[in-house]
């Protein structure tokens, strides 16, 4: 047999695909939509290939409720969308919340709100992190901000839905979706053993998925139950990259595209003399407050948001540092991307003689 | 009409409705006349005799018969408002084993949930769905159907549906079976004890189907909702006897059961050597080793090119061939296409950047270390990105360059003619790969890594063209002639 080798170039989207099936996800579900769509492409050429399920559904609502069906049935499965999709899939998302049921949805988000453009924008932050559905429901949501972590968080992601039983996110911007960096794949996982409480064939008791509870006593239970389990992810799931934040007096924090953006601006400030580094949150569910705060503690003087959207992971910031250390926002919306240029010169107006935007 | 059944309570039925909250774990929750109660007990004598209460998963909607879950003795999951057909296709298809039994009424299925009800039948997902016309919502409060009947007064109808205003009921018998897909289309009442006769050996048809993995089947069941019609039994029976029946005709719709071919469906493979042999690429004959790194100390700092051109030039895949370049050299590599409003009206280009640590921002928008322009607007348009002691690539064929300041360097060939004398214009791109090679060699690499520059150029042409040995001949050739053929070469580099 030829010798094969884990190092490839791959585009953010289809590295999604190849973290799946490295991960042992058995389906695939989704409709088409820009800058998603390699995800759809690749599912469709490898799923099949190893004899596991891709369906194109006819809308987003049933690829999220074929999502839901499958997960219910035990499967590993996952769906990928895209702004306008992700809002349509809402509905499901809280059904699965509801019903405790695992699984993976990639976000790769684009310019909105309504049609909005096809370009990369961060705008789905606030109806993917807060949970965009009815009720009181939280999702995990990991943020990859390269192309090895489209492949690696997506692994992650199957575990984590799998651990808390819960939708889990991969939420990035079109243009990591649609970026090649090289990858080294991951070595595949064995297909994960069936749940005692799946509709499978091979438990012997007869269970039950839903997310009605028609007593409001019981209905208070499982959302105190889920509450409990959220708190549990946000005292032990944060993650983030601290970068150059050792000796840092200013912070970017940032995640996907801006984040790569942000580092590269932070080598160019620290070239002239300006000590600052980058948080880059990989969840924003749990939302990395230990780190913010530990970093607020040190005497960070100020907080950059770094954003592709009207500021919405902002509040999260100030939430996390409880509002003691200013924080502005340095943003770009409509589907652009800020330059490094750019930020260099935003963050120097901003370093300094700011306000608390 | 020979055959004798005696009813009684099914054995695919819980002893005891446990998932019922609430004391009450003995009776169902419908009202009394409800064809809900004759519908489940059919489908749960069915199960029990045919011998599928491990392998039946009933997918059950919104509406009164929401609570179906109670009832059956199997796997059971309750769907949001209309998505039952796209729940039960992910059990169907990721489980061919499961036999699929979709239970849905009139506004689940005719209404909120057209669509998928229609795409799953169309599809031919194996499984049955069972669905209660009773031309009214009875959950929500007696509104208007999709099934409602002209002239019959709803709380939403208060003065009888009119078709101006909600136009005529719809028949979902009659369109399912007009697909090519479905197998088995028939619609039944659930009034006379003879039509409720019918309805059981439909009921036992389609599941067989099910169980056969013939595709999709569907029957539907005009059904009694006295409560929310307001009739006593007696006249619900006449009521579906007459006005309903005339209306929607009972029958059989469509029936190709039996010159269908059972489903068959891959297994699934998850032995990680064949997951491997999909996933993971043959690597490319290297001459380096994992560990190489080319001592040049041109690359000591993270290094980022910008090609651009016309669309078809092929500017995208030139980036792809330097992008494969440095991930075959060791170098962590991003490669990042035209995004954005540019990428319109027919200019195409792409960044790809090298470095040895982890790469920033995957944009070659300022400090571009290497510019490769093959058309006049690219010059014209992004000349002032190139780095001061940067390199400029370009088509002598297209391209008259402005002056330029004295720390860059500039290298030229005519890569348009030369492609052309090849016979495809395609190969300009390797072309300029040659060019590329041949500054590198001059103006930067060590010595002794001179020829490795070659090497590496031709590894990627392999591994991008490899697939088409002709083409692959065809581009290596136009690298060979870029590296010998009449040049254009000055600037800071080449004049030391």
């Amino acid at each position: 047999m030829a010798k094969r080798t884990n190092k490839i170039l791959l585009k953010g989207n289809e590295a999604v695909v190849y973290g799946a099936l490295l991960a042992g996800c058995e389906a695939y579900f989704g409709y088409p939509i820009t800058p998603a769509s390699e995800i759809a492409h690749a599912s469709a050429k490898l799923f099949p290939a190893l004899g596991r399920t891709f369906i194109q559904a006819e809308c987003e609502i049933a690829s999220i409720n074929m999502v839901y069906g499958a997960a219910a049935a035990g499967r590993r499965c996952m769906t990928a969308s895209s702004g306008l999709g992700i809002s349509l899939k809402q509905e499901g998302v809280s059904y699965i919340a509801g019903a405790e049921l695992p699984c993976v949805i990639a976000d790769i988000m684009r310019g909105g709100p309504g049609l909005g453009n096809i370009a990369p924008e961060q705008s789905d932050y606030n109806q993917v992190v807060k949970g965009g559905g009815h009720g009181g429901y939280k999702v995990i949501v990991l943020a990859p901000g390269s192309v090895q972590e489209m492949c690696e968080l997506t692994m992650l992601a199957f575990d984590l839905a799998d651990e808390y039983r819960m939708p889990v996110y991969v939420l990035t911007d079109g243009m990591i979706g649609q970026m090649m960096e090289k990858l080294e794949l991951p070595e595949p996982r064995p297909r994960r053993a069936p749940q005692s409480w799946a509709l499978n064939r091979v438990n012997e008791t007869k269970n039950c998925v839903s997310s009605i509870y028609m007593e409001p006593k019981d209905l208070e239970e499982l959302n105190i139950r889920l509450n409990k389990k959220y708190a549990e992810i946000c005292a032990k799931e944060q993650r983030a990259e601290l970068y150059k934040m050792d000796d840092a007096e200013y912070a970017f924090v940032a995640y996907g595209i801006s984040s790569r953006m942000a580092r590269t601006a932070a080598d160019i400030l620290r070239a002239e003399g300006i000590k600052i580094g980058m948080i880059r949150p990989q969840t924003l569910f749990p939302f990395p407050v230990n780190a913010m705060k530990q970093a607020a503690d040190n005497g960070i003087k100020q907080f950059i948001s770094v954003e592709m959207s009207n500021g919405m992971m902002i509040d999260d910031i100030r939430l996390a540092i409880e509002c003691k250390v200013p924080v502005t926002l340095l943003n770009r919306m409509g589907g652009n991307v800020p330059s490094v240029e750019e930020i260099v010169k935003r963050a120097k107006e901003q370093i300094g003689g700011c306000t608390n935007v | 009409m020979s055959e004798i059944v005696k009813f009684s309570r099914p054995a695919g039925f819980f002893p005891k409705f446990e998932r019922r909250p609430g004391p009450n774990k003995t009776n169902m929750h419908y009202c009394p006349g409800c064809g809900h109660g004759i519908l489940h007990k059919l489908i749960a004598e069915a199960i029990a005799d045919m011998g599928i209460k491990d392998r039946a998963v009933i997918v059950c909607p919104v509406g009164c018969s929401v609570f179906a879950y109670y009832y059956f003795d199997c796997h059971s999951v309750e769907c949001a408002h209309g998505r039952a057909p796209a729940v039960a296709t992910a059990f169907s298809r990721t489980d061919p084993e499961n036999v699929v039994i979709g239970y849905q009424g009139d506004g689940d299925l005719a209404s909120i949930g057209f669509n998928h009800i229609l795409q799953a039948a169309n599809r031919g997902e194996n499984m049955v769905v069972f669905f209660v016309n009773n031309a009214i919502y009875g959950m929500t409060g007696g509104q208007m159907a999709p099934t409602t009947l002209v002239g019959q007064k709803t709380v939403t109808s208060p003065n009888g549906r009119t078709i101006l205003d909600s136009g005529y009921p719809i028949k979902v018998a009659e369109m399912i079976a007009q697909f090519e897909a479905p197998v088995y289309v028939e619609r039944c009442a659930l009034s006379s004890v003879k039509n409720i006769m019918t309805a059981r050996r439909a009921v036992r048809k389609a599941i067989q189907n099910t169980i056969d993995k013939k595709g999709f089947s569907f029957v539907e069941f005009l059904s009694g909702c006295p409560i929310n019609l307001k009739m006593k039994a007696k006249e619900m029976n006449e009521f579906l006897d007459t006005k309903m029946s005339q209306y929607y005709p009972l029958g059989l719709k469509k029936d190709v059961s039996a010159e269908r071919e059972a489903i068959v469906r891959a297994e699934p493979i998850y032995d990680a050597d064949k997951v491997k042999e999909l996933l993971f690429p043959v690597e490319t004959e290297r001459a380096v080793d994992d560990d190489f790194q080319y001592k040049s100390e041109v690359f000591d700092q993270e290094r980022s090119v910008k090609i651009c051109g016309f669309g078809g030039q092929g500017v995208l895949s030139l980036g792809h061939v330097i992008a494969t370049v440095g991930k075959l050299r060791n170098f962590n590599v991003s490669w990042l296409p035209s995004y954005g409003p540019e990428m319109r009206g027919g200019t195409a280009n792409c960044s790809i950047v090298f470095s040895r640590g982890p790469i920033g921002s995957p944009q070659a928008d300022f400090n571009c270390s290497m510019m490769v322009c093959l058309n006049q607007p690219s010059v014209d348009k992004f000349l002032g990105q190139l780095a001061e002691g940067g390199v400029l690539i370009y088509d002598t064929s297209t391209i008259t360059l402005p002056e330029l300041s004295a720390d860059k360097t500039v290298y030229g060939i005519n890569a348009g003619e030369i492609a052309e004398q090849l016979g495809d214009l395609r190969v300009a791109n390797s072309v300029i790969l040659g060019l590329i090679a041949r500054m590198m060699q001059d103006c930067f690499m060590n010595e002794d890594e001179k020829a490795d520059v070659d090497c590496a150029m031709i590894e990627s042409l392999k591994e991008n063209y490899g697939k088409k040995p002709a083409v692959l001949e065809l581009n290596i050739k136009a690298y060979n002639i870029g590296k010998t053929a009449d040049i254009v070469c000055k600037g800071a580099r080449v004049s030391k």
